[in-house]
């Protein structure tokens, strides 16, 4: 399990890895949404929480159909299956070596493109936090789509329609707790809610994974 | 026995192709397995490595005992020959890597990364991945493709020490290995009559 995570993370930083993918398309988005909508720093910082979580999840889906097609392409799937390894801890780790290079990164980047956006001051605190409980799930059921669509050929879009309305409850919830902390509301009913799609996703989705990833592997 | 088939039927894309296939492989042998292109080879493997089901029949004693080698070698062509098999040896929880190295002359291109190798030497890698699994049972879907005859010679000379070391390996091949103890089982007697499969599995 550790070689397995190791080597998903050594893949992703070596060239031609998605290290710095979803990153780049975060940094595009929260530079160009200030472009977008004109010098009213106002209604800026009243979008913030959302845009910063919109980007997050489109960064987060854009790499996913890479956790699992390209092992499928070179046929290490086949052979990790065969291996000693749980299919269901195979795709856990695929998910976390996932969550790591993409999810953590967003996590760090938030607070200073926060600045970008003008995000009101109390609003830094929660955004980071609600990201750190909210990107789990993101890359958990991310990982849940790539074993959906793997072998199909340009499974790309089938999974974004298929994984986009499963990333809609965490979408909600997340921006939430981001925007009341940043107006200073509680935010502990949002924030139990977020953690509670996190664990759930975590604790039930690696077997949907592996158990689809068998029938797909036929 | 250490492996054994019994009456076994396998589909490929909703099609019936082989069935009422028995065979048993003992420790320390060979079987080859013949036919013309589409007969079921590799569907055959696939199912007695515990990749898909098979449609009737039972394999027993393939629990945790395979190493499977099908069409592509698996290999990560950012990282470099010592890499590729050092993951899968960890994988299978062993830890020496050399003698792998060694048997399938590859200790020159260690460092090199397998995504600069050629076919064959690829190809060589990823039969190398074999050695590192410490499993008993090979079971290889056509392993000499893209080989020279002097890489067929080493690759007759792994399965030869691993059939003395107590393994066995099935496989599916078209040109002689130089394996003159191998069991050929022809499959062509065994190819099932077409009939279409009950339609439910065909939407999954």
């Amino acid at each position: 399990m550790r070689a397995l995570l190791l080597r998903d993370l050594m893949l992703s930083i070596r060239a031609g890895g998605g290290f710095g993918l979803g990153l780049a398309f975060f940094l595009i988005v929260t530079v160009l949404v200030p472009f977008g909508v004109g010098p009213q720093t106002e209604l800026l910082s009243r979008i913030a929480p959302g845009i910063l979580w919109i980007g997050a999840l489109l960064a987060c889906l854009l790499s996913l159909d890479r956790i699992l097609a390209l092992d499928w392409e070179d046929g290490s799937l086949d052979l990790l299956a065969t291996a000693p390894l749980p299919m269901e801890g195979i795709v856990t780790v695929k998910a976390f070596a996932h969550w790591i290079t993409t999810g953590l990164p967003l996590v760090l980047a938030a607070p200073v493109l926060g600045v970008l956006l003008n995000l009101p001051g109390d609003a830094y605190l929660w955004v980071v936090v609600s990201l750190a409980v909210g990107t789990p799930a993101l890359s958990v059921i991310g990982t849940f789509g790539a074993a959906l669509t793997v072998g199909l050929k340009r499974g790309g879009l089938l999974m974004s329609l298929l994984v986009l309305p499963l990333y809609v409850p965490t979408l909600i919830f997340g921006a939430e707790v981001a925007r009341r902390g940043g107006e200073g509301l509680t935010v502990q009913a949002p924030l139990l809610l977020l953690a509670g799609i996190s664990f759930g996703a975590i604790a039930l989705l690696p077997f949907a994974s592996a158990a689809v990833l068998r029938i797909n592997l036929r | 026995m250490v492996l054994t088939v019994r009456d076994m039927a396998v589909t490929r894309g909703g099609l019936a192709i082989l069935e009422g296939v028995s065979f048993d492989l003992a420790a320390g042998e060979a079987l080859v397995l013949r036919g013309p292109n589409g007969i079921g080879k590799t569907t055959l493997l696939r199912s007695v490595a515990g990749l898909q089901p098979p449609e009737r029949g039972t394999v027993s004693g393939a629990e945790d005992q395979i190493a499977h080698a099908g069409h592509s070698d698996g290999l990560k062509a950012m990282l470099s020959v010592t890499e590729n098999l050092r993951f899968w040896a960890s994988v299978f929880g062993v830890t020496e890597i050399e003698p792998a190295l060694m048997s399938f002359a590859l200790t020159e291109l260690r460092h090199r990364m397998a995504g600069t190798l050629s076919a064959g030497q690829k190809r060589r890698l990823g039969l190398a991945r074999l050695m590192v699994t410490g499993r008993p049972i090979w079971v290889l879907d056509e392993p000499t493709v893209s080989l020279d005859t002097a890489s067929v010679a080493l690759f007759a000379e792994a399965v030869r020490r691993h059939l003395r070391n107590g393994g066995s390996a099935l496989m599916a091949t078209h040109i002689d290995l130089g394996l003159a103890e191998a069991r050929v089982l022809d499959l062509t007697p065994f190819k099932a009559a077409p009939r279409a499969r009950q339609m439910d599995e065909a939407f999954l």
